[in-house]
């Protein structure tokens, strides 16, 4: 089965979305990501979207959903890179992506992510297994 | 009046079928010269369409047409489906109302998204949906 790499770069995990998403796929990175912010720790998730020609009402909602299944593992997601385009037609759809923070690109998605988390190497909230 | 220049017939039946669709709208815009907000517009309203036919129906046909309006040149999809039809029209072209579990944007959404929409169902016969997006519109 297809899959969309994850990359672990220290506390972030960075996915680049090189492909067409088609929903299976879509929904796939979306458990995958949360499994992997639960299984690294991981502070932050960088999606670079720059590649992705479209983002529809269920492409948002995966987003959107990622961003807050994140969250409540203690992760931030910014997402980067959208096309012009792209962020036209979301507003003119009415998907606003509310409570997802972008940046321009992985640069600044990564200045970002390291304001937006305190990184003082107290990786020691490994109380995570359940 | 609008007349169809070209046209294309695809089945869609399971997820994977969209992103061809997708792919063979886009060639044809880019045929006509459409800008790439509009293309990005076009597509997107496709999309939702698709899955829409795809959530509600089991899926449909798709017909993708080239067609010219006086100097104006478009694109015109029809999606046509079997399902089960909208009993209430105008609560479906509501923002926020959905029957599944979506956010409910699919229609309006699309609509604000194209130059030309149309709608037309009947319950337990299927739904028909055609837009037109102008290379220029």
């Amino acid at each position: 089965m297809d899959r969309i790499p994850i990359l672990r770069m220290g506390p972030f995990l960075l996915v680049t979305i090189q492909v067409d998403l088609y929903d299976r796929l879509a929904l796939t990175l979306e458990t995958d990501l949360v499994q992997m912010v639960n299984k690294t720790g991981a502070k932050g998730v960088l999606i670079d979207i720059s590649a992705v020609e479209i983002v529809d009402s269920f492409m948002g909602r995966i987003i959107g959903n990622i961003a807050s299944m994140s969250k409540i593992l203690d992760a931030e997601t910014v997402v980067v890179g959208m096309q012009p385009a792209v962020a036209i037609t979301l507003i003119e759809l009415g998907l606003p992506l509310k409570g997802v923070h972008t940046a321009l690109n992985v640069e600044r998605g990564m200045q970002l992510l390291n304001t937006m988390i305190d990184l003082d190497d107290d990786t020691d909230d490994e109380e995570t297994d359940d | 009046m609008v007349i169809s220049l070209s046209k294309d017939v695809m089945r869609i039946l399971k997820d994977h079928d969209v992103v061809p669709f997708r792919n063979r709208v886009k060639e044809k815009a880019v045929k006509i010269k459409m800008g790439l907000v509009n293309q990005t517009k076009l597509i997107t309203a496709a999309s939702e369409l698709v899955r829409n036919m795809l959530k509600y129906a089991n899926g449909g046909d798709a017909l993708i047409e080239v067609v010219s309006k006086g100097r104006e040149n478009g694109v015109r999809l029809t999606f046509k489906d079997k399902g089960p039809g909208i009993t209430d029209l105008s609560l479906a072209m509501k923002d926020g109302y959905s029957t599944g579990k979506s956010l409910g944007l699919g229609l309006p959404g699309t609509k604000r998204l194209v130059s030309e929409f149309d709608i037309k169902s009947e319950p337990g016969k299927g739904t028909t949906v055609t837009i037109i997006k102008w290379a220029n519109g």
